[in-house]
């Protein structure tokens, strides 16, 4: 069996000094004012710059309103977060002023519409330069549309980092393209007043970055498993909106047919699901993609396919809950759900990639797992990932596609003495896919023999039938076996003989180790982190292998119970000695886990 | 002809309480699929759980026994990997028109080329006799023990003109040829078609049986009945059980097959048939400058 290949944390780490290598701007303003346009316009330029780019974005379930903020961060060396406080706040609206505006570091700058935004000067840090420019003047001596002051403001952005004003253009280019090339001409010169206006205010910040604009790829997580889908050969995509699946469905909506995919929006996750175990039941590569409440909905039928023996690829994307919960905010609070999603025992595998480039293979992996076993396979990422964006390096598509067993296989069988269901010590019994002459037979949902005959109706409970229950049960849980082997281990990342080790799983692992970093290097401390690319089937010898020279343990999980640490404690008896759980809608900022490790330590 | 009858036949007896209304739909199916010399292994039959659900294992095709009320997306997501197989889906009405009656609507505005067969028997069979989404009103049961049904039955007919199905037909188990018929005319049809099947509950049913429906029923096509016309097809199905239950229509009330199917809509299938397509990505430099 295959094994992925998985990036170093070292590969990523690179040599992060604490010296100012990166940049960090924050764009505000209320849902509508086109602040994650703006923002996006932003992490394209600084991707094209060639920083390493990483961005979040505090939004609401509003579409009008409300006030929503983007920060995009860019540095020299790879980036492990979107950082703290930033360089520069665009503000498109006072609260955002009245939010934001203590925040900016200093030496800094604050870029608002002169008219109509006032800043508390009492609440800036010193030497922080209040930009007063009239945005939407300067944007209306060019055109009536009210949104392009908000590239005055990007270009008065771009000038105070230094930035090459080509990215600019490229970037309108990419926007309006061939279609609108007015606009996009219009836009720069507004960019261009932006910068203007900055110039005559002091000019740059002289951060001193030097740009290499060597273009780098910026992506999301979701972007990224779709791309892992695609090269896996995906073939079907059912799915209903939700936050923050949302973009999966939306990205493979635009591409798919090009690639043969179909992609369907249903009526409700228990559709997308069922619909999935169809498509994956006739033999392409299935997938659905969900938030946590989709989920839900998705337990039954996704129990179905353990139970039929179905391969598919169920994506899902954390949200903060419980219920509809808060539907713009992350979370890692749906591990329970995703364990025991589905009446009774069946055979799963749960991967949680910890970046994009994760994104991207443990998808492409999932599918080969998925059909080598037969059974369905759970990709748990969260809105951090899923929706931020990222530099990322140029993915190798040229991932391994293994379909696992079919009858029709040389040697196998023949069709007259084909059983779907056949007992075998691996528990996967060769598939066929309708269509193919002489191997028909039905996938049962209800308990069965190995020739898919109903055990459920006239059978349970003889002597014999009990036997062939507790065989057939067996059969389809030593999968678990198999998937244990083919799945990626737990890694210990960092120091040796550390004086703590952090527990990490999906996400948070970029704030941890970026933690690590501040804390090695400012106080001393030496912190190290054990890693859980696979959540289950829980690889428990390996753990409790990295267990051993563990001295004290810091849990760090978005969620309040602690839901990874119970399982870790399940498996292997071993118990974290210290919990930081986070679940107040807000991913994990590297200052906070570097105080927690403090406080432990200390 | 290649398939004898015997061919669609499996070497699994029905499981269904003697004089069941299921035999019959059986039999039906068997002869429809035998008359159009459809081969087996092209042909899927999707159930979802209930008595008439354990169907697919009685016959020789692919089959999918699905769980409760939720044969149709699994019938749909087949269609759409595979649109080149026979697909249909098998069950009760307590699956198709209750637990399962959200995807049945959105099957038919979609117009799947999918034939559905509702064993349509009034109650619920299996879990041993609770009221249906189409029991009558003040209909006694086990879970209606006092008063009966205080709820007005569902009407498929209807409901399947109303959802832009493309085929809708009535038939009854006391009648195998009329019901073969419809079934073959169900398959041959390009688009959704719903074969609503009164399929007496001899257990638990003790209204609704074959000698109620035998007094009841007449043939649509012997009164003039025009497939073709909607409004017409609208105006024979409110007849039961929304307005008397005197006279009971049988036959096709609807078809039109100029509707483009879903499949015919379909972007992907413009490659062909997805389960055919090379898996993999061609021009990953292409896809990835994206996002440079």
């Amino acid at each position: 069996m295959f094994k992925g290949e998985f990036p170093t944390p070292e590969d990523r780490m690179g040599g992060i000094s604490m010296a100012k290598n990166d940049l960090a701007l924050r764009v505000g303003g209320a849902a509508g004012d086109g602040v994650s346009s703006t923002a996006e316009s932003f992490a394209k330029i600084s991707a094209r710059s060639g920083l390493h780019t990483w961005t979040y974005s505090s939004y609401q379930s509003v579409i009008r309103g409300g006030h929503v903020w983007t920060q995009v961060r860019g540095g020299l060396e790879p980036l492990l977060s979107h950082g703290g406080d930033p360089d520069v706040v665009l503000c498109l609206n006072q609260q955002t002023m009245d939010v934001h505006q203590a925040d900016v570091l200093e030496g800094g700058a604050i870029i608002y519409d002169v008219d109509g935004v006032k800043p508390d000067s009492t609440k800036v840090r010193k030497g922080v330069r209040l930009l007063g420019i009239p945005l939407r003047k300067k944007a209306q001596t060019l055109s009536p549309n009210a949104l392009m002051r908000n590239t005055v403001a990007l270009g008065a952005a771009v000038h105070l980092f230094d930035m090459d004003f080509r990215h600019v253009e490229s970037a309108f280019k990419d926007i309006w393209g061939d279609k609108k090339p007015e606009i996009a001409e219009q836009n720069l010169k507004a960019a261009q007043l932006g910068a203007e206006a900055v110039k005559a205010m002091g000019g740059s910040l002289q951060l001193g970055l030097k740009y290499s604009n060597e273009p780098k790829y910026l992506m999301t997580g979701n972007e990224a498993i779709s791309l892992g889908a695609l090269a896996a050969g995906v073939k079907f995509l059912a799915q209903y909106p939700m936050t923050p699946a949302s973009s999966i469905l939306h990205w493979m909506a635009v591409h798919g047919p090009k690639y043969g995919v179909v992609v369907k929006q249903v009526e409700d996750e228990l559709a997308a699901m069922n619909m999935t175990v169809g498509a994956g039941f006739a033999g392409v590569r299935a997938m659905t993609a969900t938030s946590g409440g989709g989920f839900s909905l998705m337990v039954e039928a996704i129990g179905q396919a353990g139970m039929t023996e179905t391969p598919l690829v169920a994506i899902l994307v954390q949200r903060s809950g419980p219920s509809t919960g808060l539907p713009t905010k992350t979370e890692q609070g749906d591990l329970n759900l995703a364990l025991g999603a589905g009446q009774g025992d069946w055979p799963r595998a749960i991967l949680a990639p910890r970046n994009p480039e994760e994104c991207f293979r443990l998808t492409a992996q999932a599918f080969n797992l998925a059909e080598i076993y037969q059974t369905p396979i759970i990709v748990m990422s969260d809105l951090y990932l899923g929706e931020g964006f990222r530099t990322v390096e140029k993915f190798d598509f040229n991932v391994p596609i293994v379909r696992g067993m079919m009858a029709t296989d040389g040697g196998v069988g023949n069709a007259k003495e084909y059983k779907r269901y056949q007992i075998t010590d691996s528990g996967v019994s060769p598939r066929a896919l309708p269509g193919t002459k002489g191997f028909q037979h039905v996938a049962a949902t209800d308990e069965h023999m190995e020739s898919s005959e109903l055990i459920s109706d006239v059978l349970s409970g003889l002597p014999e039938f009990v036997e062939e229950r507790r065989k057939m049960h067996e059969k389809r849980m030593r999968k678990l076996e198999g998937l244990r082997k083919d799945t990626p281990p737990p890694e210990m990342w960092g120091s040796k003989n550390a004086d703590l080790t952090l527990i990490v799983w999906g996400s948070t692992w970029g704030a941890a180790h970026e933690a690590i970093r501040e804390v090695e290097a400012q106080d001393g401390v030496k912190v190290n982190s054990l890693e859980f690319p696979t959540i289950f089937p829980f690889h428990a010898d390996a753990t409790q292998k990295l267990l051993r020279g563990v001295k004290q343990s810091l849990a760090v999980e978005g969620n309040y119970t602690g839901q990874f640490s119970r399982l870790l404690r399940a498996e292997t008896g071993y118990k974290p000695d210290h919990f930081y759980g986070r679940y107040d809608g807000e991913p994990f900022a590297s200052r906070d886990i570097a105080d927690k490790i403090l406080e432990v330590v200390a | 002809m290649e398939f004898e009858m015997d061919t669609y036949k499996s070497e699994i007896k029905p499981t269904w309480c003697p004089g069941c209304g299921d035999f019959a739909v059986l039999r039906s199916l068997q002869t429809a699929v035998h008359a159009l010399q459809l081969e087996p292994w092209n042909v899927v039959i999707v159930s979802g759980i209930g008595c008439s659900s354990n169907l697919p294992h009685f016959l020789s095709t692919y089959g999918f026994h699905s769980i409760h009320g939720r044969a149709v997306p699994i019938a749909e997501g087949i269609k759409l990997a595979n649109p080149e197989l026979n697909v249909l889906v098998t069950g009760g009405d307590g699956d198709g028109y209750g637990i399962g009656v959200g995807h049945f609507i959105h099957a038919m505005r979609r117009n799947f080329d999918i034939t559905y067969l509702v064993m349509n028997n009034q109650i619920y069979g299996l879990t041993t006799g609770q009221a249906s989404p189409t029991s009558e009103m003040g209909m006694k049961t086990k879970s209606t023990p006092i008063e009966g049904v205080i709820e007005n039955p569902i009407d498929p007919i209807s409901l399947a003109l109303a959802s832009g199905a493309t085929y809708v037909a009535r038939c009854f188990s006391g009648d195998v040829k009329t019901m073969a018929e419809l079934v073959k005319g169900g398959i041959q049809h390009k688009g959704f078609a719903l074969i609503d099947c009164l399929s007496p509950c001899v257990t638990y049913n003790k209204i609704n049986t074959y000698d109620f429906f035998r007094e009841r029923v007449y043939d649509l096509a012997k009164e003039g009945h025009d497939p073709s016309d909607m409004k017409a097809a609208f105006a024979r199905a409110i007849e039961w059980p929304a307005t008397q239950r005197d006279r009971i229509p049988l036959g096709l009330f609807y078809r039109n097959p100029k509707v483009p199917t879903y499949e015919d809509l379909e972007i992907a299938f413009r490659k062909g048939p997805p389960v055919k397509q090379p898996l993999g990505v061609e021009n990953p430099d292409e896809l990835m400058a994206e996002f440079l």
